[in-house]
């Protein structure tokens, strides 16, 4: 039982991990709260879903073009809506959240639901890890995350456009200065954001199926990492996936099945109560409290 | 030839602005028009509306005027942008059902009880996210009415997914019907009088700069409870209102559509003005109704529709109505 707790809840932690950073990176360099994130997510499965099935694409080549597409769907969010309200949180939010519900129900409105709409995992196996078993998509879910974080670190701290996104995130002024262009890097980030949106859609949907409503719990378990973690801060996002992670795979193990969802609730509230910039958070605490 | 369009006061408007509106029925007709009208309007559709469907979109329509005042005074006077106006609407709906079903007591009265004492709740539990802004707000005001929506759920209190069925409904059909209007038209009215006073001069300054307030020595943490206690009184009556009207109460009371539609009426209809989102939903909701047979697919046309006139067309209904009653556009040589 604790091992299978604890292998479950690590398997839990990386999924929350890679459905939160997308949305965590995009907050953090351009500050759009991407509201339409779990659409997103809920579309890459859909796309992934039709390239495999009705084009009979390789798998491989399936889901990388549904990730380049989702990011693409990103991009134009920025260039053709968010760029006419930039820096009016009100509007911002609006329209990101319209959008958002307007994809996943017109998504629903094709008939987006039910276990006929489910993605092939990378293969069908089961592995004995300390006892418990746990199948290959499991574990290559978590080999993937781990890899994706690194990559993602080494690519913000490593190469020009990830050290241009921090430049802008830190300051965005002193970034125009030096002839970083603010509109540029964040259709780069709500691209960038929206494809690690579809990479986690596309690794994690085989172990359920593609369902419209998983749009706005995914959304909702992103914004719980990134507000424990601190918003824009990608270290809370792991130390807070874990906390969440466990927390649930603990709650469902003890309580019920309901409660996973209670428990990313809880997390958001309680953390925006007590502590808003979350356990790691750089923000200013004037800017998002009063 | 250059030309451009230039927007003149009406002389009307010019001559109505002191004791000189006295001087003429017409005048007097100017001033009183954009109010008196609306109001008998208003009060006069239940009585042309024969057809008992005609009369629940109207219901409808009012039930959603009141959440989208409700949100667009929260915005109006503390600046905040909420997602969760089903949070209202669903402690009112499901406090008038165990006030009605375990205490027996009559819907006027539950109703009563249901907007004082739930908008104390609903005040009650945003208090703590009083002092988060923009976003984090936005945020914790989604979360709300999913927290309590699953907890029901979840815990199988209050019915459960199955609701709460058997509740008394209204006196009869008259009270059923003006009782709402009455209220919409009341809340309207008392607010945007509210606004104007000295305490709404301040509630407005801190939508604009709460920090500029503060050095005023003002404490707007009372401001921002007393806003968010009124609105939530109009949420709470709503959701009391319908739980009575359908003799029903059950999860569906904190549904996403409750926060998103009233949203969209606002926008429609103006931010910022109060009796601009009532129009709205005076739009927007027969609009929903008559699409109804689409499905899910209304949702995704008033989505849209909401994205497109916050991006292009932001003033909204009010505001242009507002031009067009004062002012005359006229094209002039440069």
């Amino acid at each position: 039982m604790l091992r299978s707790i604890f292998i479950y809840g690590l398997i839990n932690s990386i999924i929350l991990a890679l459905t939160a950073v997308g949305f965590s990176l995009t907050y953090g360099i351009s500050r759009v709260a991407n509201f339409a994130y779990g659409a997103l997510y809920v579309l890459a499965g859909f796309a992934a879903w039709v390239l495999l099935h009705r084009l009979a694409l390789n798998y491989y080549l399936a889901l990388f073009l549904a990730v380049v597409f989702v990011a693409l769907v990103g991009a134009a969010l920025y260039r053709f809506a968010l760029i006419r309200v930039r820096g009016m949180p009100i509007s911002e939010i609006i329209v990101t959240f319209a959008l958002g519900t307007a994809l996943v129900e017109l998504l629903r409105f094709f008939g987006l639901f039910g276990s006929a709409y489910g993605l092939p995992p990378l293969r069908r196996a089961t592995l004995q890890l300390l006892g418990v078993p746990v199948d290959f998509q499991r574990v290559a879910l978590v080999v993937i995350g781990a890899v994706l974080i690194l990559a993602l670190w080494l690519f913000t701290h490593y190469t020009k456009i990830g050290l241009a996104f921090r430049a802008i995130a830190q300051d965005e002024q002193a970034a125009m200065m030096v002839g970083i262009d603010p509109d540029h890097m964040a259709t780069l980030s709500l691209a960038l954001g929206s494809a690690l949106a579809a990479v986690a859609a596309v690794v994690v949907l085989p172990l359920g199926y593609i369902a419209a409503e998983s749009g706005s719990n995914i959304l909702v378990f992103a914004i719980a990492v990134c507000i424990l973690g601190g918003l824009e801060s990608p270290a809370g996002v792991i130390v807070a996936s874990l906390l969440i992670g466990y927390a649930q795979i603990l709650s469902v193990a003890y309580f019920g099945p309901h409660y996973q969802m209670i428990v990313a609730l809880l997390a958001i509230l309680v953390t925006l109560v007590f502590r808003p910039s979350g356990l790691f958070g750089k923000q200013k605490e004037l800017e998002e409290r009063v | 030839m250059a030309k451009r369009r230039e927007r003149i006061d009406r002389p009307i408007r010019v001559l109505t602005e002191d004791i000189y509106a006295l001087e003429s029925l017409s005048r007097m007709i100017y001033v009183a028009a954009p109010s008196v009208f609306p109001v008998l309007f208003l009060l006069l559709l239940p009585l042309f509306t024969p057809s008992l469907y005609m009369q629940r979109v109207l219901i409808l329509t009012a039930v959603y005027a009141l959440l989208a005042l409700s949100w667009d005074f929260i915005a109006v006077a503390t600046g905040l942008v909420s997602l969760g106006q089903a949070l209202f609407f669903g402690v009112g709906a499901y406090l008038a059902a165990i006030l009605n079903l375990h205490f027996g007591l009559p819907p006027m009265v539950t109703l009563l009880v249901s907007t004082f004492a739930g908008a104390a709740i609903a005040t009650a539990l945003v208090a703590p996210c009083l002092p988060l802004r923009g976003v984090y707000f936005a945020m914790t005001t989604l979360v709300y009415p999913l927290l309590l929506a699953r907890t029901i759920e979840a815990t199988a209190v209050l019915g459960g997914t199955d609701g709460l069925v058997g509740i008394a409904s209204f006196p009869n059909v008259w009270v059923e019907r003006y009782l709402v209007l009455a209220f919409v038209l009341g809340a309207t009215f008392a607010l945007r009088r509210l606004l104007r006073t000295d305490f709404g001069l301040v509630m407005r300054s801190i939508s604009d700069n709460d920090q500029a307030v503060r050095a005023s020595a003002i404490n707007i943490t009372v401001y921002k409870l007393v806003a968010i206690y009124l609105a939530s009184a109009l949420g709470c009556f709503a959701g009391a209102y319908f739980t009575h009207l359908y003799m029903f109460v059950g999860l569906s009371a904190f549904s996403l559509d409750l926060s998103i539609l009233p949203i969209a009426c606002a926008v429609v209809g103006g931010m910022g003005t109060l009796v601009g989102p009532v129009i709205g939903a005076f739009v927007l909701v027969p609009l929903a109704e008559m699409v109804r047979d689409l499905g899910t697919l209304r949702v995704v046309f008033y989505s849209l529709l909401l994205v497109a006139l916050v991006l292009f067309k932001p003033e909204g209904l009010m505001s242009f109505l507002e031009r067009k009653y004062r002012q005359i556009e006229r094209w002039v040589q440069v």
